[in-house]
């Protein structure tokens, strides 16, 4: 049977991993290659690196850390944060990255979409989403790391980047992200409703309660940060929660 | 020992050359032909779109130079469906190597999500590719079509319905699931097939 994922998410900036709350306060968290490594012997399903790094000067140097990181698992990893081109894609793939998780460029470009999936396939292509929920009740998308607001709702920008060819969805509250106060469960509901390709849901998991929440209602996969780095919980432990409570999990 | 892996316009190859790397074993990635028949291995990686990955090796004669291969044979995933007889993926012929067809799995029957990305079991294993590698194992999926079950599965999987999770005949094995990516099971199935 399919299993429910877990994966670590590894926030990198200039080659360390870094988490903050609510996208901001960014602590150390150490590094990145060797997290990796203890992540994958732990029994992670997937790893996701997304790279926060602020100029694209310091940027040039993820290709050598993706292939490092590749050298230190055998589990499958998606690789973000500021992918806007065919190219970018190529050279983050040729450096190790199984998957290419896109944001912000796709969302002010979707074609893009559409020129990845049409140059890997779409199991390659993850659409991370950041989304905040209004007043009005409905999530609204985020770009820029969450900086810059926008009139688009969370499902109807799902529904089109699975359109274009987004193989998966990344969904990430904001309004949860570090606050370990439990998965975003109505959004993410509604957006694995509503397309047909998985959904991870991000953003609140700090409990193993709020993991067993999410992935026995609609999400795919869990995926969480601090929890992890800060040794909260071991992988193991949360496995282990989840089989008992008849969550299939590897 | 020389590993040939099959360089061609599908999706991500590098991560098999890495898992190899891992493994202590060095491999060249090409698409030369005279480079793959005088490999002692050949392994055919592969994600993306059936028809223009068959394309592509048609236009370079690699297709007869698959099936011409005498030396053991993994095919990967796209790769081991191009090894089929025919995929509905834009209804392409394939290269025949194994009579089963490939299919897409069909929303409306299985209720599930199209494709499966994900750690799923493998059972009803056979051959020696499955040393030591115990049965319902979990190894990394990622694929929105499927080859059906036939005379030449070596191993089942599940998702709504059962299909092949390996194939072989003679030299040519093939596997629907990523065991670059399947943890030390897969690392363990690769060690196998460098071990025929």
């Amino acid at each position: 049977m399919l299993t429910k994922r877990i994966i670590p998410c590894l926030d990198i900036k200039d080659g360390r991993t870094v988490k903050g709350t609510n996208f901001v306060n960014l602590r150390d968290a150490g590094d990145p290659v060797e997290l990796a490594g203890f992540y994958a012997e732990q029994g992670a399903d997937e790893l996701v690196f997304l790279d926060i790094t602020a100029t694209n000067e310091k940027r040039k140097t993820l290709a050598s850390l993706v292939n490092r990181i590749a050298h230190a698992i055998n589990i499958p990893f998606t690789v973000g944060g500021g992918v806007s081109s065919v190219e970018d894609v190529r050279v983050l793939l040729d450096a190790g990255a199984d998957k290419i998780s896109v944001n912000t460029a796709a969302f002010k470009r979707p074609d893009l979409i559409n020129e990845l999936a049409a140059a890997f396939g779409s199991q390659c292509i993850v659409l991370a989403i950041d989304a905040k929920k209004h007043e009005d009740g409905n999530w609204y998308v985020y770009l820029n790391g969450g900086t810059v607001s926008t009139a688009v709702k969370c499902t109807d920008w799902a529904i089109e980047g699975v359109k274009r060819g987004a193989g998966e969805i990344l969904l990430t509250s904001m309004d949860h992200d570090g606050a370990k106060n439990g998965f975003a469960l109505d959004i993410t509901n509604s957006v694995s409703s509503l397309v047909s390709v998985p959904v991870i849901a991000s953003g609140g998991g700090g409990t193993p309660a709020h993991f067993l929440e999410v992935l026995s209602q609609k999400a795919d996969a869990a995926l969480a940060a601090s929890i992890f780095h800060f040794k909260e919980i071991a992988i193991p432990d949360l496995k282990a929660f989840l089989r008992n409570r008849q969550i299939p999990v590897r | 020992m020389k590993i040939a892996i099959i360089k061609y316009n599908a999706g991500n190859v590098k991560s098999v050359e890495i898992a190899l790397e891992r493994l202590g074993i060095s491999s060249i990635l090409t698409d030369d032909p005279a480079e793959i028949l005088s490999a002692d291995k050949i392994i055919f990686p592969g994600v993306g779109e059936a028809s223009s990955a068959m394309r592509y090796l048609k236009e370079r004669n690699l297709d007869q130079i698959i099936a011409d291969a005498k030396q053991p044979f993994l095919g990967i995933c796209l790769g081991m469906q191009l090894m089929c007889h025919y995929s509905e993926e834009n209804n392409t012929a394939c290269m025949g190597i194994f009579p089963e067809e490939v299919k897409k799995f069909n929303v409306d029957l299985i209720h599930l999500k199209i494709p499966q990305i994900g750690w799923n079991n493998i059972f009803d294993l056979k051959t020696p590719l499955f040393d030591g590698v115990s049965e319902n194992s979990y190894c990394y999926f990622v694929h929105g079509y499927y080859a059906s079950l036939g005379q030449h599965t070596i191993a089942n999987a599940a998702y709504g319905l059962q299909y092949s999770a390996a194939l072989n005949q003679d030299n040519f094995y093939g596997v629907q699931f990523h065991p670059e990516k399947s943890a030390e099971v897969g690392g363990k199935i690769l060690q196998n097939f460098l071990d025929i």
